[in-house]
């Protein structure tokens, strides 16, 4: 019956490089095969001992229920043997659960040589990934079946970077870089969630990784980096706008977010949280992005990042022309 | 030789008059708020860190209602934050960690042992101010302004929020040394007081649980302070020690963390055990099976526990060794674990079982503590814990063995002694009830949360992806069910103060010497000096109709009279 | 209670113990199991020591010429003293010598607040030098003159007259700069610039060597506040204690020589003795 159980239970995770299952989502990553089949493993193996120890704990209770003036038989106290059997069976089992589980992140933990280097930078609340050109976006593109490897570091507090479908997690630590390699052995779009809080939006800073068919990445990668070449300064800087982080924590519509909604602020006068006021014209719209601290708007807490050294002058240009949109003046 | 009846003292006996117990001699606030007796320590603290529990317990179903819609239901992100980080610093610091040792283990484990009090009173009593400090810092704490960085305040986000971390990691602070002062006491109380016979392999099992945890507080929770110093120095004076822009480093944090809370989870779960192993022999009217290996399992566990912080941090970036090293090091301290459960069972072959109250938590412990132990196995291995760390799927194993675990088997003893802390029965079909009510409400409040997060649920998230609401919901009914439980506890206990039936000396038919007072015991626990017998000998008592208890077939097996007492 | 009626009773004895021997080992028992959690207590600083000391030596190497090893192994000198002054005092309470007691005790408390006095020598130098921990260190040119001082990474130790010369003699090696706390940035180590201004502002002294400062000096001197000042935190605990006993004394409780109490504050001072001496070693003495 046990042997049932845990075949049931078996063909509950997911065959290679399919649809999931009830306890875990598509493993689509060279290394998620280990992963699911240990923990297949160890899944079987608690099956096991938790029916046993439930299924003797419930017996126990209905033979051996008191039943009046019938005192309990005379049994042992103690058996070496016994005890000594039920100490090395485990032992052996959990040895070699850790075996398995340490072979698997060894290969979880040593890219191959040839991998395709991302930079990763976690700030709170978004990620952005800068490509081996220079381009940085906001999600994380791949080509399928080639191994990627992640350079990563924050900006600010420890951030954790944890792709489910890849079974890859890795902290991203101030002060230090870390790392984390994959490779995706199907394409389709899969969440990148942050797994270490990190304060109000923890739970917002999600991105999306996209796994290219053989042969677009690279024709993504070139079109997304000339952007600034192939469109017009607004749908640039909305661009920007979009893959730099700046949605995390404003809005376009009015909607208060972390920070002010930009929607018609260009040409407006801003309260500052001195008690000052000043209008937003193109200057006072640069020094936001680069110096963020110094003109903080009333009710809004000091936290932006700067992107001092981030963005290029272009850049900054283009994101200046796409606000000055949305106050219908561009 | 005359004997004295449990109930009442020899007439003549000088310092006592018949039926005054430790309730009734001395009264008014001030007599129990500076009293040195260890029963009446147990007892005010029992009533603190049932506060607790149920202060921690408000902030976990806002947390769950709150998640019942992915996005805003009743609370902002921020105040979600503090939300789930109050709830965890209040049951670890407040209710768990001092749990069952100042309270259970306060009241009884002088009785157990024969003596009059605990070795050092006077400290008793200032572990107990101690805690009674720290909780109203750390209340006022969450008054003025609460903290939103997770129970374990990693850096630099502690270092850096503008919330109240110093306040609440100074009231941790206090409250770490009211555990040390206990497990301190508790060791000199062991070690110097126990009675004549009782050698350290005729302790009692649950005493021997008390002495492994009280290793663990006295030498895990100074590491503890250390750090809350260190991080309070670093918001204050900007030491740098673990702050990146200063030369610091916030991994070495994490190091110096779960060196302490490693260890404490232990401090939590081998007091638990310790009830366990009363619970399962007197209730199954049997010899507790494989004594001996049993004792061991709490000192292997104990000491092993010091060695395994590291698997809390394996995706940090410590070193491909260091991993290997946790890993490995972590399934050593399953196995005592798992030897004490087969042992358990073994108690419970060919007893004669009876199903009170305090039988079915134990018999719940079983349960849910194997789905816990096993669910940790997930976690120790390198490969699947890169991809469960940080998710829903290490929520619940933790709830699962601090909850099911510690909570359950908490319950369990409360109930197993509360005849003799209050000399009253309570209710047993609302005590089945309220069983049945929290263990159904247990698991489906945190087995969904296995699934969760094996699927990918991250932790500390306010706003989830729609495929997770599911799961979700079902937890937050899951709660309310438990809470319910948790009510109807309450109520009937309560109840029992007022109009309960009065408790026999010796309701269970327990062969420790706690049984042999009466119930409420006297000031001073006995009117005999004790000797030792076996703590199991579950054979040498009989029912007694007319009490309504049970009693010694040879009652001198176990006392001295006065005229052989020096 | 009825086993003990008509036994002589000892005012010492604490109702719950059977005998006055058993309360003394409760005690002393209780105080070395509290003397181990003191232990691990300072075990996590020493332990951040040994991190970043195997991490970082240069940092302590620079670190600690900075402090005087003269006023170190002055305090060593007074800390011992004071354990022999203490540990004659239990002696004088056990054979109730009331008056030695408070003698010796009154020693001891000399030798505490001459310790203290010299921390506070040591404090005040380092406070004018603007040798501080992390955020607060901004060290002072030699002279003093610059009141702002300069920037961090630009300090210039001078060693002593006599010491290290072969060493001091070898060309600095390039420094990694001190970071700058960039509030909206941090740092990376890797690929930054050198600092400005290694060449020594008053460089006439030919007989002193110049070593330029390892970036992040100023977690030397955070490690030495912390464990000096949780040291000194404890030095004032043992004074308190030690003023409790001259009460104790002066009230008559050792008059039948019931000496405990001085036997556990002695077991406690030594401890914080032979912690200082660990720190003398391992602050001090650098090689």
């Amino acid at each position: 019956m046990t042997a049932l159980l845990a075949a049931g239970l078996m063909s509950a995770l997911p065959p290679e490089g399919s649809d999931g299952s009830f306890w875990l989502p598509p493993g689509v990553s060279t290394v998620a095969r280990h992963v699911d089949w240990l923990f297949g493993f160890i899944l079987a193996i608690s099956v096991f001992f938790f029916v046993l120890i439930v299924v003797l704990m419930t017996l126990f209770v209905i033979r051996y229920r008191r039943r009046a003036g019938a005192p309990a038989e005379a049994s042992a106290s103690h058996n070496t043997a016994l005890e000594l059997t039920w100490t090395i069976i485990p032992v052996i089992l959990v040895t070699v659960i850790f075996f398995f589980g340490f072979r698997g992140y060894l290969d979880m933990s040593t890219p191959p040589a040839n991998a395709y280097e991302i930079l990763v930078d976690g700030q709170k609340w978004a990620w952005s990934f800068t490509y081996p050109n220079g381009y940085v976006d906001s999600n994380l593109h791949v080509p399928v079946n080639r191994p990627v490897r992640l350079v990563m570091t924050s900006a600010d507090v420890i951030h954790s970077l944890y792709v489910p479908a890849f079974r890859i997690k890795q902290d991203v630590v101030p002060g230090r870089y870390s790392k984390a390699w994959f490779e995706a052995t199907e394409t389709g779009e899969y969440d990148l969630f942050c797994a270490e809080y990190c304060g109000t939006s923890h739970s917002g800073m999600v991105a999306t990784v996209v796994v290219h068919p053989p042969g677009e990445f690279e024709t993504w990668l070139e079109s997304a980096s000339n952007f600034l070449e192939t469109m017009s300064p607004v749908e640039a800087g909305r661009k920007l706008y979009q893959v730099r982080g700046c949605q995390q924590c404003h809005s376009v519509d009015g909607t208060i977010k972390t920070g002010p909604s930009l929607l018609g602020v260009y040409g407006h006068a801003q309260a500052l949280a001195d008690g000052s006021t000043v209008t937003a014209d193109e200057n006072y719209l640069r020094e936001s992005i680069l110096e963020p601290m110094t003109k903080v708007v009333d009710g809004f807490e000091p936290v932006m990042p700067t992107y001092q050294g981030r963005l290029k002058d272009a850049e900054i240009t283009a994101i200046i022309e796409y606000l000055k949109s949305l106050s219908g003046n561009g | 030789m005359a004997v004295a009846t449990p109930d009442a003292a020899p007439a003549g006996t000088p310092g006592t008059h018949a039926n005054e117990n430790y309730l009734t001699a001395g009264r008014g606030l001030l007599s129990w708020l500076f009293s040195l007796d260890h029963k009446r320590i147990g007892v005010m603290y029992l009533v603190g860190i049932l506060s607790s529990f149920f202060l921690g317990g408000v902030f976990a179903l806002l947390v769950r209602t709150e998640l019942l819609t992915p996005g805003p239901t009743i609370m902002s992100a921020d105040t979600y934050n503090k939300m789930f980080t109050l709830h965890g610093a209040v049951m670890i610091f407040l209710f768990i960690i001092p749990g069952i040792p100042a309270t259970l283990g306060n009241f009884v484990l002088p009785l157990m042992l024969g003596a009059k009090d605990v070795a050092l009173p006077r400290l008793n009593l200032a572990s107990f101010w101690l805690w009674m400090t720290g909780a109203v810092v750390a209340v006022a704490s969450i008054v003025i302004g609460a903290v939103d960085t997770g129970w374990t305040f990693y850096t630099p986000y502690s270092t850096t929020t503008g919330t109240a971390v110093v306040s609440m990691t100074l009231g941790a602070f206090i409250l770490g040394f009211s555990s040390i002062f206990t497990g301190l006491n508790f060791i000199v109380t062991v070690h110097k007081m126990r009675p004549e016979g009782m050698t350290w392999f005729r302790m009692p099992l649950f005493v021997w649980g008390i002495y492994a945890t009280a290793i663990i507080q006295v030498l895990a929770t100074p590491v503890l302070g250390i750090t809350l110093l260190l991080l309070i120095a670093e918001r204050t004076l900007g030491v740098g020690i673990f702050d990146p822009a200063l030369g610091g480093d916030p991994v070495l944090y994490q190091h110096f963390f779960w060196f302490y809370s490693h260890p404490a989870v232990y401090i939590m779960i081998l007091p638990a055990m310790a009830i366990m192993s009363e619970l399962i022999s007197v209730f199954s009217a049997k010899h507790i099976f494989g004594y001996r290996f049993i004792a061991w399992s709490s000192i292997a566990i104990a000491v092993l526990s010091f060695l395994v912080w590291g698997h809390h941090m394996f995706t940090s970036g410590q070193s491909g060794l260091a991993n290997m090293v946790f890993s490995a090091l972590t399934f050593s301290v399953a196995i005592p674990s798992a030897v004490k459960v087969f042992n358990w069972l073994a108690t419970m072959y060919k007893g004669s079982i009876r199903l009170d109250t305090p039988m079915l938590y134990a018999l719940s412990f079983l349960f849910l503590f194997s789905i816990g132990g096993l669910t940790g196995l997930f976690l120790g291995a390198l490969a699947t814990d890169i991809h469960l760390h940080d998710t829903y799927f290490v929520v619940a194993h933790f709830h699962y063995v601090m909850f099911g675990g510690t909570v359950i088997a908490f319950l369990g003893g409360l109930h197993y002694w509360w005849p003799i802390m209050f000399g009253r029965m309570y209710s047993e079909r609302w005590g089945r009830i309220a069983a049945l009510l929290i263990f159904v409400g247990f698991n489906l409040t945190f087995f969904t949360q296995f699934v969760m997060g094996s699927h990918g649920m991250p932790r500390r998230y306010y706003n989830y992806l729609e495929q997770f609401k599911p799961y979700h919901q079902a937890s937050t009914v899951g709660s309310y069910i438990l809470s319910l439980g948790f009510l109807v506890v309450a109520g009937y206990l309560l109840h029992s103060l007022f109009r309960g039936k009065r408790a026999p000396a010796n309701p269970w038919g327990g062969a420790t010497l706690e049984w042999e007072t009466s119930s409420p015991p006297p000031p001073y626990n006995f009117d005999h000096e004790m000797l030792a017998g076996d703590p199991y000998d579950l054979e040498s008592l009989r029912w007694d109709p007319s009490t309504g208890g049970y009693v010694r077939k040879d009652p001198s097996s176990v006392r001295l009279t006065p005229a052989e007492a020096h | 209670m009825a086993s003990h009626a008509g036994a002589h009773h000892d005012p010492h004895l604490a109702h719950h113990f059977e005998s006055p021997a058993q309360q003394h080992q409760a005690a002393r028992l209780g105080m070395w199991v509290f003397l181990v959690t003191e232990i691990l207590l300072f075990g996590g600083l020493f332990c951040a020591y040994a991190v970043y000391r195997a991490n970082h030596p240069e940092i302590f190497i620079f670190g600690h010429h900075f402090l005087d090893k003269g006023l170190g192994a002055l305090n060593t000198v007074i800390l011992i003293c004071s354990s022999f002054t203490i540990a004659w005092a239990v002696r004088a309470a056990q054979l109730r010598q009331i008056g030695v007691l408070k003698l010796m005790l009154g020693l001891t408390l000399i030798c505490a607040f001459g310790f203290l006095s010299v921390k506070y020598v040591e404090y005040s130098h380092k406070w004018h030098a603007g040798l501080l921990w992390a955020r607060s260190y901004a060290p002072q040119a030699h002279h003093g003159d610059d009141a702002h001082g300069p920037a961090p990474g630009s300090l210039q130790m001078k060693l002593p007259e006599g010491e290290g010369g072969a060493g001091a003699a070898a060309a600095p090696a390039q420094p990694a700069p001190a970071p700058v706390a960039d509030p909206d940035r941090s740092s990376i180590p890797p690929a930054a610039t050198g600092p400005a201004g290694l060449a020594s502002e008053d460089a006439g002294r030919a007989e002193t060597a110049i070593v330029a400062e390892p970036a992040n000096a100023q977690t030397f001197f955070s490690i030495y506040f912390l464990m000096t000042g949780l040291h000194g935190i404890h030095v004032l605990g043992g004074i308190g204690a030690m003023l409790w006993l001259l009460a104790c004394a002066h009230r008559g409780d050792f008059d039948t020589g019931h000496f405990i109490k001085v036997d556990l504050v002695a077991l406690y001072w030594h401890v914080v003795d032979l912690i200082w001496i660990y720190l003398f070693l391992l602050l001090y003495l650098i090689h």
